[in-house]
């Protein structure tokens, strides 16, 4: 028997059916929910919260497994991975989050290097990789600054870097504009944009309708953890 | 690199946590102190008991006209038939091993022998002596069924057992080494539970730091080294106070070889203190290590 090995072309994200159930809760987060994701695509999701966006996000980080059905990234079962593999999944999948996670007291250099620092990279890899990352989202005049001492938007500028600075093949970003002003989101969707580019794949769960209609990328939307819209090109608010 | 990041981790992790390492330190250098000291008395009380009841023998002295005893007949010595049921009742017992017989007059000689220069040599004669056996046992801890089969037979004026004597004395060092012993696990065991706690609450203040390492795919082995570490070094460094102090406390107390007056005691020496120390490390190593993966386990699961 010889095992098989997935081409390029196929999904890098894959829910097949896929039902998620928390202990003790009545109602599963998400119902049945199969969709493909792409590699290179940028993908919105959407819906109100509870919806289940958080639980999606959690079950491509292997923080969940599904109650039903396979979740696979880049071809794998994650479900199926015995635990210490999953850290080597993670590092193929940066995160952002709307709380940034930076840790305080750190400079922006420290805590993108911080990543790269516990995964084992070298001195000499990290002196190359940082300063690429942070160029990226335009912070490379500010490596010296301590985290707490920047605005908002700048904090998530951060994150994102620290999320890009291995170049994983998939972004998952949760609410990353949730906490910041209609301007400064911009800013950060033109990262995510130029993130993109490069050809990572980025998941992004958002609330944020004004960014999802001037983006017109795919939108996937949930609602009470079944999904309801799979569009490419699409709007916030449910198309007739 | 990654050595480097986890030890300036774990150098960082004992500044922030000092008052807890010191106090993890000490409660550890008590406890394993007293653990130390239990395990030599313990040794100490076995080579004792090993010694001397090799030496001790049981002694059967025999009646004679002079001697009054539930078992002697009034003015009158054991007969011949009579020493023969004594001997025959030893050599039937399987617990006995040796048996010789010693006559008034080799007592007598051994007496003097024993009291060659002293005031005491003239005081006895030979006649005051008795006649014995003196019986060797297989196993000496079991010497109470000799005394009793023959302690009753016609002809036994008293049977004397050395280990009557001692009994009481490794009874109380058996107590006093188990008191050591159980009072350094109780202090163990609260140690183990303080390094649980401590550790839980390192997590606790450092969980965000955790939960970004987990993000971005740190393996638990490399999240949970430097707590390890943190545990290892406050263990090791009790384990080192433990072991000066079990090395001064044995240098004061052991003989040394200019002082003959106590080598007619067998005593442990360095070679045990040794054995008793690497059982302090391995202690202290396994006490640092448990707890803290027990307390990061849960942190950790994926």
């Amino acid at each position: 028997m010889t095992s098989v090995r997935t081409p390029p072309s196929d999904p890098i994200i894959r829910f097949d059916n896929v039902s998620k159930k928390y202990p003790g809760q009545q109602r599963a987060a998400l119902r049945n929910v199969s969709v493909d994701i792409d590699p290179g695509e940028f993908v919105f999701l959407v819906g109100r919260s509870g919806s289940g966006k958080s639980t999606f996000v959690r079950l491509i980080l292997r923080e969940l497994r599904p109650t039903r059905g396979t979740v696979q990234v880049e071809g794998r079962d994650i479900a199926a991975l015995p635990s210490w593999r999953v850290p080597g999944v993670r590092r193929r999948i940066g995160t952002v989050f709307q709380d940034f996670r930076l840790l305080p007291n750190r400079t922006v250099w420290d805590n993108v290097a911080f990543a790269l620092q516990v995964t084992g990279y070298r001195r000499r890899e990290i002196r190359e990789m940082v300063p690429e990352a942070l160029d990226l989202v335009g912070l490379a005049d500010k490596s010296g600054r301590l985290t707490d001492e920047l605005s908002g938007g700048e904090q998530q500028r951060v994150a994102i870097a620290r999320a890009f600075v291995n170049r994983p093949r998939i972004l998952i970003a949760d609410e990353p504009t949730g906490n910041l002003d209609p301007a400064t989101s911009v800013g950060i969707m033109k990262v995510l944009d130029r993130i993109n580019r490069h050809e990572t794949t980025v998941v992004m769960a958002t609330h944020d309708s004004t960014i999802v209609d001037q983006m017109r990328k795919r939108v996937i939307e949930l609602e009470d953890g079944d999904l309801v819209r799979d569009q490419g090109k699409g709007v916030y608010g449910t198309q007739a | 690199m990654r050595l480097g990041h986890i030890l300036s981790e774990t150098g960082s992790a004992l500044r922030r946590n000092s008052t807890m390492v010191v106090s993890i330190i000490v409660t550890m250098w008590v406890s394993l102190s007293l653990f130390g000291a239990g395990l030599l008395v313990a040794q100490q009380v076995d080579l004792l008991k090993g010694r001397w009841y090799d030496k001790v023998e049981i002694s059967v002295f025999l009646c004679t006209p002079d001697t009054v005893g539930d078992n002697c007949a009034a003015g009158q010595g054991v007969t011949d038939t009579q020493k023969a049921t004594i001997q025959q009742t030893l050599e039937s017992d399987p617990n006995v091993s040796r048996i010789y017989y010693e006559s008034k007059q080799e007592a007598y000689d051994a007496f003097l022998a024993d009291y060659r220069d002293g005031p005491l040599k003239d005081a006895l004669t030979v006649d005051q002596m008795q006649d014995s056996f003196r019986v060797k046992l297989v196993d000496p801890e079991q010497y109470r069924s000799v005394v009793a089969e023959v302690a009753g037979l016609p002809g036994v004026q008293n049977v004397q057992d050395l280990r009557e004597y001692f009994d009481p004395l490794f009874h109380w060092l058996g107590i006093a080494q188990w008191s050591a012993i159980g009072t350094s696990v109780l202090l163990l065991v609260a140690a183990a539970l303080q390094i649980g706690n401590t550790i839980r609450l390192a997590v606790f203040s450092r969980r965000r730091e955790i939960g970004i390492m987990r993000l971005v795919g740190a393996s638990n082995a490399y999240i949970t080294w430097p707590f390890l570490l943190e545990t290892l070094v406050a263990g090791l460094a009790g384990a080192g106070l433990a072991c000066a102090t079990l090395a001064a406390g044995a240098s004061a107390l052991l003989p040394g070889n200019s002082e003959v007056s106590m080598q007619t005691l067998p005593w442990i020496g360095w070679p045990e203190v040794g054995s008793a120390m690497l059982g302090l490390v391995i202690v202290a190593i396994l006490l640092s290590i448990v707890p803290t993966l027990i307390a990061t386990h849960r942190h950790l699961r994926t």
